[in-house]
């Protein structure tokens, strides 16, 4: 029997202890007419050896095309300590912090975290994690809402420029709380979100809050200086989506504009979660010192021990759902401890220094993929706005197939933008991180213009 | 009897003595930084050239993060990492939490490389292996619930409840019956279940548990209406006991046109014995990091599936993985648009439902009825010898599930030691302390749940230890009250961590900023 490790002395014994003469007997205040059958449609189990067997034919066959994609998810080197260390099982198996006192570890592993998140982000105050960057968002307009007091319209101004996957999400979570979600349209020339537009969508009319990813599902960096001002002379609150690699270089939520932006979020993926298909990743949110009672999520303090010596404890307990039940600020429970784990690891081994070369080495290789890509005839960049680490490609031919030809090649080459955008046209969204090497980058390059010049001349 | 070790040398937790002076500060990796030190072999070298990134948009001061060496960073989280409690090191009964052995093939098998590389935008053709898995973990799931659909995507229980509530209310809202604004909820249900149900935008109507732990069903029919939308129950409830009535609660919420929501948080006890869709429930989730023993992780990942009934699956959230001639592939928004939608940005939490797929393919149909008969038969023996031993339980006529309720409310009024002492105090010997104060309705409660991967070893240690304490609190009742004594720190001011928040390390001046 896997993983159950009673002989049969002592089930004997046990049985014989509570008083009954079988297992069965155990259910017996179950209706008979409930009871299950056999289980006929789940196959029998298997050793160890063979599901290993199994699973290794089924990852290799899944391939490692080298990815030229970001699009909310990026493939950074990760220090081997990272997973080593977050996999030890003291981490590992045990449960949610609640016994401070055999806890410390990870307390305190979360009170670092939560550190490292203020000092990227510039803002006061960091949680312990949420589920991931797209959930995480819809949490923070939820806190955003309920936080402004100012403004009782359930109002909130979303570029059309944010992550496509993000916004659907945001539909999904906080829609039925009678929350309007109105798009801001991109300037088709930068690809920004002007603040023309960011009028046009408040239409005159209060709104709780303004979304302002930086840089955008483009790659391309936004005003966020002159829009946060704005917004927040309006009454409005400043919503940041960041990543937080990019947060080496760039202005950080907290510095926007004139006093910053209200709350910041996003994904700790680009901080040593593997790409793994999208998940498990971990979203992380901070604010303003003066909004913490309206965060969702776990907190961890810092506090004096019986003997007056620091200790780590979860605080403010009295607004998670375990205490507060319908009137809680999130229904969150479990979130995603162990995927911070390995991110605190992982800035922890990156340092400053460490975490800035990794923006710039994606910087650079990024800006090289785009010079190869752009010899080729007919493919240029799509938005003339400044970037980062990612940039938008208008195509020759439909991207599409070229996607489909160059994955048989083992290219990840881009993401198709016509999917989800597609007034743009034949147009692809790459990105080059760290770990992409020059020949890769050329490689990528001459199949491209191969595969483009086999479809004729560019229209 | 076998007594457990650590249970018959209280106090000798390789942490500290405490005749000895206290251990320094706890050093945090920030106050380690030292400027210019650098784990130099995990960053990329700097680029010969660098496109140009305009002022407005540029970083003034670095991010005051940690400088350290890769060793200290290895020394600094393996120490810390021995500072936490876990089921690999002790048993760890925490009612509600199914705390069992996370097998490691799980977890080395969800990260082979393979898995780990692929983008999540990668195309369908190029994760056949991992789409795989899926399909078969969703038929896997609609076999031992019962239910005919499944959704892997909610990355946790609470957003698995989300999902299956929103799904009521969809369900509602396209046959034009928009008056059902209520969501019944037990009063020993779980946090998440209230929230959740306000969060999808209804009202929560509190249904009272009788004396015997079961749903008061008069309770049940006066609140039942046409404003009901749906009743969120746990069973085994949250008291440990499996609802009697659940026919009888089934018939009343269905014939008033509501639906049944099932919280799986105690799947553990039933598995592959009952099975949901046969008690008439509606909608599920199920918790896999009990469950299905992927890891607590410290506080998660977990991974919420949803299972319905064919008049939700409309409604299910997205993706779903679909077999076909050609392959598998991914359902999204495009193929089911009456979906509720997409809860996280990608699949959900897709590395844990793979360190689930690969238990429940190495329990097999013959494993899953052994884990809820050994969950119930550790349980109920537990039980037993506890209350032989004088304890008292809350449910005492009842049959335990995979786990059950001692009420320490007359050795606090006799003795004045609390439930959270006792909790305490289990730390001190070497066991985890099961969920204190938590369903509010019973008070000093310890909800106990051994799982069926413990042995009776530990289980026999754990009763000694349980005895052992209340002799302490007979004779020498501050040592409990005071406990622990033996772990890295002393009980914690919880009162001055809200009052004088301080909820992350600052920078002075000579520190990292540069």
């Amino acid at each position: 029997m896997p993983f159950i490790p009673h002989t049969e002395a002592d089930t004997a014994d046990m049985l014989a202890t509570i008083g009954v003469a079988t297992l069965d007997d155990l259910f017996d205040e179950i209706p008979a007419g409930l009871r299950a059958g056999a289980l006929d449609g789940i196959p029998p189990g298997l050793p160890e050896m063979d599901i290993a067997r199994l699973m290794q034919a089924r990852a290799r066959a899944d391939g490692q095309p080298i990815c030229f994609v970001g699009a909310g998810a990026y493939d950074h080197h990760i220090p081997a300590a990272v997973w080593q260390i977050a996999a030890r099982g003291e981490f590992y198996s045990a449960y949610t912090p609640y016994q401070a006192e055999a806890s410390q570890g990870t307390l305190q592993l979360l009170f670092e975290f939560q550190s490292m998140m203020t000092a990227l982000t510039g803002l006061a105050v960091s949680n312990a994690s949420l589920y991931d960057g797209a959930s995480g968002l819809a949490e923070a307009l939820l806190m955003a809402v309920r936080a402004n007091r100012g403004v009782t319209a359930r109002r909130i101004l979303v570029p059309r420029a944010l992550h496509p996957a993000y916004r659907r999400t945001l539909t999904t979570l906080v829609a039925s709380q009678g929350i309007e979600l109105i798009p801001i349209a991109f300037d088709a020339a930068t690809g920004q979100t002007p603040l023309a537009a960011v009028e046009e969508a408040a239409g005159g009319e209060p709104f709780a809050a303004l979304v302002l990813p930086q840089p955008n599902f483009f790659g391309v960096l936004e005003e966020v200086d002159a829009l946060t001002d704005w917004a927040q002379a309006q009454g409005a609150l400043v919503v940041g989506v960041v990543n937080p690699v990019t947060l080496a270089r760039l202005a950080p939520p907290g510095d926007w504009g004139t006093s910053g932006a209200d709350i910041a979020c996003g994904d700790v993926q680009p901080l040593g979660i593997p790409l793994a298909s999208g998940g498990p990743y971990a979203g992380f949110l901070c604010c303003r010192q003066d909004l913490v009672r309206q965060m969702p999520g776990r907190l961890v303090g810092r506090t004096l021990d019986l003997d007056g010596r620091p200790g780590f404890s979860l605080t403010l307990q009295a607004r998670e759902q375990h205490i507060r039940r319908a009137k809680a600020t999130s229904n969150i429970c479990t979130n995603q401890g162990l995927l911070v784990t390995a991110a605190t690891i992982h800035l922890a081994l990156l340092g400053q220094a460490g975490l800035a070369r990794v923006a710039d080495a994606c910087r650079a290789n990024t800006a090289r993929l785009v010079d190869r890509l752009g010899e080729i005839p007919g493919i240029a960049p799509l938005f003339n706005g400044p970037t980062f680490h990612e940039q938008a490609l208008r195509l020759p031919v439909p991207a599409a197939p070229l996607l489909q030809d160059l994955i048989a090649d083992g290219i990840l080459g881009g993401y198709d933008l016509g999917l989800e955008y597609p007034e743009l046209g034949s147009a692809i969204l790459v990105c080059a991180t760290e770990v992409r090497t020059a020949d890769e980058i050329d490689e990528y390059a001459a199949r491209l213009r191969r595969l483009i010049e086999a479809r004729g001349t560019p229209t | 009897m076998i007594t457990n070790s650590v249970a018959t040398t209280p106090c000798e937790q390789p942490y500290h003595d405490r005749s000895q002076p206290p251990p320094p500060n706890p050093m945090l990796i920030q106050d380690a930084s030292r400027p210019g030190r650098r784990a130099a072999a995990q960053s990329p070298s700097p680029p010969t050239t660098l496109p140009d990134l305009p002022e407005r948009f540029r970083r003034r001061r670095s991010p005051a993060l940690p400088e350290v060496s890769e060793l200290q960073a290895v020394r600094h989280y393996t120490r810390l990492s021995q500072k936490n409690f876990s089921i690999d090191t002790q048993f760890y009964p925490l009612g509600s939490c199914t705390m069992k052995y996370n097998p490691r093939a799980c977890h080395a098998l969800a990260m082979l490389p393979g898995f780990l590389a692929r983008h999540p935008l990668a195309p369908d053709a190029h994760g056949q292996g991992l789409l795989a898995c899926l399909y078969e973990l969703q038929e896997i799931f609609k076999e031992v619930t019962g239910m005919p659909a499944v959704s892997l995507a909610p990355a946790a229980g609470a957003q698995g409840e989300f999902a299956g509530v929103a799904m009521i209310r969809a369900y509602h809202q396209a046959r034009g019956d928009t008056a059902r604004t209520q969501i019944l909820v037990p009063d020993a249900a779980h946090g998440t279940n209230p929230a959740s149900a306000v969060m999808c935008g209804f009202e929560v109507r509190e249904i009272p548990t009788g004396a015997d732990g079961d749903v008061d069903i008069a309770a049940l029919r006066e609140r039942v209406g046409p404003q009901t939308a749906g009743i969120m129950l746990t069973n085994p409830s949250t008291v440990g006991v499996f609802e009697r009535g659940i026919d009888a609660i089934a018939a009343t919420v269905h014939e008033a046109g509501g639906l049944l929501y099932y919280d799986g948080a105690n799947l553990n006890a039933i598995l592959g014995k009952v099975r949901p869709g046969d008690m008439g429930f509606d909608v599920i989730h199920m918790n896999l990091h009990k469950t299905f023993s992927t890891p607590h992780g410290g506080g998660g990942p977990g991974a919420g599936p949803v299972g319905v009934s064919r008049r939700l699956e409309p409604y299910l959230p997205v993706p779903i993985v679909e077999r076909t001639e050609q392959g598998y592939r991914w359902l999204t928004e495009r193929e089911r648009p009456t979906s509720i939608g997409r809860l996280t940005a990608f699949g959900g939490n897709i590395g844990i439902l793979l360190r689930a797929y690969v238990y429940a393919r190495m329990l097999g149909r013959e494993g899953m009825p052994r884990v809820a008969e050994y969950a119930t038969l550790n349980a109920n023996y537990l039980f037993k010898r506890l209350t032989e031993a004088g304890f008292e339980a809350a449910y005492p006529r009842r049959r335990a599930s995979h786990e059950f309720i001692v009420t320490l409310r007359r050795e606090a009024k006799e003795l004045g030691v609390t439930a959270m002492d006792f909790a305490k105090r289990l730390l001190d010997y070497g066991f985890h302390a099961p969920t204190t104060y938590f369903p509010l309705l019973v008070p000093e409660c310890l909800l106990i749940e051994p799982t069926e991967t413990e042995t009776k070893e530990e289980l026999d240690g754990f009763v000694e230890a349980l005895i052992k304490i209340r002799d302490e609190a007979r004779t020498q009742p501050e040592l409990v009250r005071e406990a622990p004594h033996s772990l890295p720190v002393r009980r914690l001011d919880d009162v001055r961590a809200a009052r004088r928040l301080d909820l992350a390390w600052r920078p002075t001046s000579n520190d990292g900023e540069s």
